[in-house]
């Protein structure tokens, strides 16, 4: 396969952005028909590669040639006529727009001055059909699952005649199934021709479905290696720059006494539909207990009831004998809660604040960092550099503000605010979600860390090798209810997977 | 990787953002002198003449120099009361009605409590109590709307504007009523005159300037001081900047909408019941239109810092008090003043202009105004 014709060629692509050197003379090729599989930490130059190539951004530096003919490409518009097309890891769909309607938009097709969805929708038939992707032209975007929304996207770019197409971290907005999927759909892309570049920072991903393997960091490539050759260590080895545990090893498990009680619990969403029904469970000091479920099945729900931005409709929580059910997060946190949110930047974090504001975001309000409603300056710093020394922060300094740093340290400041505290219970919804390998080895290290000093861990992740390499026992999520409480040992992989799917044969 | 060039000292940081938020506005007052100047010339007139003719008659004199600080105590604090609400997230466009509430009721103290108490109170006593008053009711104008929007979400905007009219109207139908001044000589509307007890003193004889100017200023550094240096302004900014992390944070984030709006309509109360006790020793009708609404722009120009506000209040005077001046030497029409003002703000506002005509690159952050209907 690699002996193919090459479509796309880089050579010596250098891009300076102020103070960061994104892209140091780069040399990549892709040949027609394969999926060449890009791979590297956040910030390691993967996506200003891209951006360069689909015309985003302009090279200081270097060419790229299309089908062997050096290409001018100045925007979008220029590589979409060389026949590229990219799909964002964001997707830029209209939600209120059919999916004609979005497949054309930028492109109308008009017949008698207005728009001809007909053959629009004649025309996405005959890609869905031929690609196998089932998308139906008539469909509101809006209501399609993220997976469809994905594959509207790809209808996009093939609608335009893209015979090279580049996906940025496609599998990030999906599940293990709807993942599955997508590499049948990239497969048979390439068996009709098409060339794919895979943007990703997941090695499982890249070993099971690339043809090559390009491996990047800090704007440099590190070497392209094919899958048969290597392995996840060698491909981290590669990306980090050092030797990297992929799985954090831990001890036997020591539970004590029960932390956190959840006693038939159920939570209303924000359009007042019962997204939690009736949940119950332990957390013991000293456990990690993972709540698995796919996205969107009332477990961000169930931890905002648990940590007081949400009011449960009915219910008792219990923390270290403590009935507070419905209290403010406050009296929550100052019961002995940490709590590492599931939207850092939105509820973590407040980016504008520097970051030895963000470091007492919970804590300001109580000596020493403030005295009679006076804060204390000199209490806030110390208390910060001492954190970003303790947590390993990277931060040019302690007054810069948290929106400027990587969001792996963004991480790890809400990590070192929540933990140095003294706590009973750690809440830790989707801790590592977006994260390069360095940080996810870093916050694993840190969890662990906690239960083995008697802590009770709640961990809700979507990330079932996540779940699996931390939890003591394991709780699956369908539907607002929990399917099944088991011990990760007694378990497998395959079994989490239907209960995540809703497969209720073997509930215990 | 990020440069390692950055600063690391707290005071170079702290001067750097200083630096950093003054630029535009500054771009945007050059620009928009000269685009000023650009027009003088248009209809004939010399801009040279007409820009020294305003700063003659703002900065020139005693009395020039007096009367600018008697025009911005009201831009301080309204500009303070709209600045505070921005930085807690809010748009406070009622500065105006708070301000006539606080001036209404300072008024009524002013003029009618010896009369109710039957007995002279003591001057020091009286004056205070006038102010607080005015300070006070113009803060429950505002907290109103505050509870309205933490326990139903009504917007600020929607129901500042409508408190407005309330306020405004009901101002007029008290002072052509009940609260009109009816000594056989007055036709407008106006309350009487409040008692000598109730006056702020002047600063110097035979000058207008009073003492609610360095009381203006002491507000300022005092709401400087609250909002970077206590925890309620910890609060505030928070809110402002991200409801979503106060509430996670464990701040009560309806109490401190409720809050910042009532301190917000306090600074602006405060504004009427300078102007009564310092300035006219009466509420008349009309005295104060447009001091809330250029409050808006104040606080824009300041980029709601109140330092910023301070300057932008002395250059809103400037322009206003220097105008008679320049109308005089020029025979240009007043007008163009509010034109210039408008000019400025409106490179202040859309700020891509200026940055597009002086090659300055974005930024971050951006000044968060609102966050949206029901937000």
């Amino acid at each position: 396969m690699s002996k193919n014709k090459i479509v796309l060629e880089v050579k010596g692509l250098t891009k300076q952005f102020p103070g960061v050197l994104a892209n140091d003379n780069i040399n990549f090729d892709l040949h027609k028909a394969e999926i060449h599989a890009l791979l590297g930490e956040n910030g390691a130059g993967k996506s200003t590669l891209m951006n360069l190539i689909y015309g985003l951004h302009n090279a200081d530096k270097g060419e790229i040639l299309v089908n062997g003919k050096t290409a001018a490409i100045e925007s979008p518009k220029d590589s979409i006529a060389l026949g590229i097309g990219m799909v964002h890891q964001h997707f830029m769909l209209i939600p209120v727009f059919t999916v004609a309607e979005n497949v054309m938009l930028g492109d109308e097709t008009v017949k008698n001055g207005s728009l001809d969805r007909t053959a629009v929708a004649a025309r996405i038939n005959e890609i869905s059909k031929q690609y196998s992707l089932d998308v139906d032209p008539n469909a509101i975007v809006g209501s399609l699952p993220v997976g469809i929304q994905q594959r509207v996207e790809i209808v996009k770019t093939l609608y335009r005649n893209a015979e090279i197409v580049i996906l940025d971290e496609p599998t990030a907005v999906l599940t293990p199934q709807e993942a599955d999927d997508l590499f049948r759909i990239m497969r048979d892309l390439t068996a009709r021709g098409v060339s794919i570049i895979f943007i990703t920072h997941k090695l499982k991903e890249v070993l099971a479905v690339a043809d090559r393997i390009t491996v990047m960091r800090a704007g440099r490539v590190v070497d392209t290696v094919v899958p048969a050759k290597t392995d996840s260590a060698q491909l981290a080895n590669m990306m980090v720059g050092r030797q990297v545990i992929l799985t954090v090893p831990k001890k036997d498990r020591k539970a004590n006494g029960e932390i956190l009680k959840v006693e038939n619990v159920s939570v209303r969403d924000q359009r007042d539909l019962e997204t939690v029904h009736n949940v119950s469970f332990s957390v013991f000091g000293g456990e990690v207990f993972g709540i698995a479920g796919v996205q969107g099945n009332g477990q961000t729900e169930l931890s905002e009831a648990l940590t007081g931005l949400r009011t449960p409709t009915g219910g008792k929580v219990t923390i270290a004998g403590k009935d507070l059910t419905g209290k403010s997060p406050r009296i929550i946190t100052e019961s002995g809660l940490a709590h590492i949110p599931e939207d850092r930047q939105r509820h973590g974090l407040v980016l504008n604040y520097s970051v030895v504001d963000n470091m007492a975001l919970c804590d300001y309000y109580h000596a020493p960092f403030s005295q009679r409603g006076v804060l204390q300056p000199d209490a806030l710093d110390k208390n910060a550099r001492k954190l970003i020394k303790e947590y390993d922060v990277r931060t040019p300094s302690p007054f810069v503000s948290a929106g400027n740093l990587s969001g792996g340290n963004q991480q790890k400041v809400i990590i070192a605010r929540e933990l140095s505290r003294d706590v009973k219970l750690v809440i830790a919804n989707q801790p590592t979600r977006g994260l390069d390998v360095g940080s996810i080895e870093y916050i694993h290290t840190e969890i662990i860390k906690m239960r083995d000093r008697g802590v009770a861990v709640l961990l809700i992740s979507a990330e079932l090798d996540e779940i699996m390499a931390l939890s003591d026992r394991i709780a699956v999520m369908y539907r607002g209810q929990i399917v099944a409480i088991v011990e990760t040992k007694k378990t497998t992989r395959e079994q989490l997977g239907l209960w995540m799917a809703g497969v209720h044969a073997e509930r215990k | 990787m990020p440069s390692e060039k950055q600063s690391n000292s707290r005071v170079n940081q702290i001067l750097r953002s200083a630096l950093d938020a003054s630029l535009i506005p500054f771009l945007a007052i050059v620009t928009a002198v000269v685009l000023g100047g650009i027009i003088i010339l248009s209809v004939g007139g010399n801009p040279l003449l007409a820009y020294s003719g305003m700063l003659e008659g703002s900065l020139g004199s005693k009395k020039a120099l007096s009367e600018t600080a008697v025009w911005a105590s009201p831009y301080i604090f309204a500009g303070l009361a709209v600045a505070l609400a921005f930085k807690g997230g809010l748009f406070n466009i009622g500065a105006e009605g708070q301000l006539a509430v606080g001036a209404v009721f300072s008024a009524l103290i002013g003029y009618a409590l010896p009369g109710w108490l039957g007995f002279e109170i003591p001057a020091f006593i009286h004056v205070t109590l006038a102010i607080l008053i005015g300070m006070i009711t113009g803060g429950i104008w505002a907290g109103i709307v505050g509870a309205l929007k933490a326990y139903t979400g009504g917007h600020e905007v929607i129901n500042t504007i409508m408190m407005n009219y309330i306020a405004l109207n009901t101002t007029s139908f008290l002072l052509n009523g009940v609260m009109k001044d009816h000594s056989p000589t007055n036709a407008s509307a106006r309350t009487p005159l409040i008692a000598e007890g109730a006056r702020l003193p002047v600063m110097f004889e035979g000058l207008r300037i009073h003492w609610g100017f360095v009381l203006a200023l002491l507000v300022a550094f005092l709401i400087w001081w609250i909002l970077n240096k206590t925890t309620l302004g910890f609060e505030i900014r928070t809110v402002g900047l991200n409801p979503d992390a106060a509430k996670y944070a464990g701040i009560n984030v309806k109490r401190t909408i409720i809050i910042t709006m009532m301190l917000s309509g306090m600074l602006a109360g405060l504004a009427g019941a300078i102007e009564v006790t310092g300035l006219n020793y009466r509420h008349e009708l009309g005295f104060s239109i447009g001091y809330g609404y250029d409050a808006i722009a104040i606080a824009l120009l300041g980029k709601s810092h109140p330092l910023g506000i301070v300057l932008a209040s002395l250059l809103f005077a400037i322009m206003r008090n220097g105008a008679t001046r320049m109308q005089f030497l020029t025979q240009l029409p007043v007008d163009l003043i509010s034109m210039l003002q408008a000019l400025i703000l409106l490179f202040v506002a859309a700020d891509a202009i200026v940055r597009y005509i002086y090659r300055i690159k974005a930024k971050g952050e951006r000044v968060v105004l609102t966050r949206g209907w029901g937000g």
